[in-house]
């Protein structure tokens, strides 16, 4: 069934825009773009902020769904999970659908419009021309 | 990210293109996201009154959306407001505006839909996060093209 909500609902969406939101949130998913995993600890070297900090900022992303967390020893290793991104991204799509698909069909219906118009005023000009001249005999 | 932009080159003068959108008959020859019947379509064009149009899909769900009519400049402008009736598919109202220009051929139609998650859209002009989900969106196209064979 097509749908114009994806699987998660908009909470998950909320969600993902929501963790987006935050600079050192999009700086450290840039990170793990380029970077198959990294340990917290190597995350949190480029901050000017304490370890705490940035442990909250993965909470968030790790609610969202945005990245997973793995435990090694005394390392934690963050990976990027792109399917919350996707989502988003497709539920835009569905808009794109959406507005490509009627957009398609409003050409089709204005295209037929404008014959039928430009015959209505042909009769005009032809109907006002006769009277024109029917007004000249008169006088 | 949450706005997108479709422009399009229709034969017909921006008159006709105009009432297209703005009529029940015009709406109900091309409103919805396939083939499926536009099963309602109401209209009181002036600004502060509203629309609504409900349509069935080829798979048989219905969609109704709604709003408010912000601007009308017959026949070169249209702003909205959208939302849908059942506010699970958006929770929040967004912006459609419609700007029709004049060419050679007929008319040129810009649709632009914006603050489509209206939340994440505030919060995007603040913080400008627009840029890095468009660099991320391209990453995951990159990475789905690169998986074709």
């Amino acid at each position: 069934m097509v749908n114009y909500h994806p699987a998660h609902g908009p909470r998950g969406l909320d969600r993902t825009f929501g963790a987006l939101v935050d600079p050192t949130r999009r700086a450290i998913l840039a990170r793990l773009e380029r970077e198959d995993g990294a340990s917290v600890s190597a995350l949190a070297r480029p901050f000017a902020i304490k370890l705490p900090a940035v442990m909250k900022h993965l909470e968030v992303l790790d609610a969202a769904g945005l990245i997973t967390r793995s435990k090694q020893g005394r390392t934690v290793t963050v990976r990027l999970n792109a399917a919350p991104m996707r989502e988003a991204i497709e539920w835009l799509r569905r808009y794109e659908r959406l507005w490509s698909e009627s957009l398609d069909r409003l050409a089709t219906y204005a295209e037929a419009q404008e014959p039928k118009a430009r015959a209505g005023e042909a009769a005009e000009r032809k109907r006002r021309s006769s009277n024109h001249g029917t007004e000249k005999s008169t006088t | 990210m949450t706005s997108l932009t479709l422009v399009r080159r229709i034969k017909a003068r921006p008159a006709i293109v105009f009432d297209a959108l703005t009529t029940p008959e015009g709406i109900s020859h091309w409103w919805g996201p396939d083939a499926g019947p536009v099963l309602l379509a109401e209209v009181d064009l002036r600004v502060g009154g509203r629309f609504r149009v409900r349509f069935r899909m080829l798979d048989g769900s219905e969609h109704e959306s709604s709003g408010e009519y912000l601007e009308i400049v017959r026949p070169e402008r249209l702003a909205m407001s959208w939302q849908w009736q059942s506010r699970v598919e958006d929770p929040g109202e967004s912006l459609l505006e419609m700007t029709l220009r004049a060419i050679p051929e007929g008319t040129e139609l810009t649709l632009t839909h914006s603050r489509l998650h209206d939340e994440a859209t505030r919060a995007g002009h603040e913080h400008g996060w627009t840029g890095a989900l468009d660099k991320l969106e391209r990453h995951f196209l990159q990475q789905s093209h690169e998986a074709k064979p």
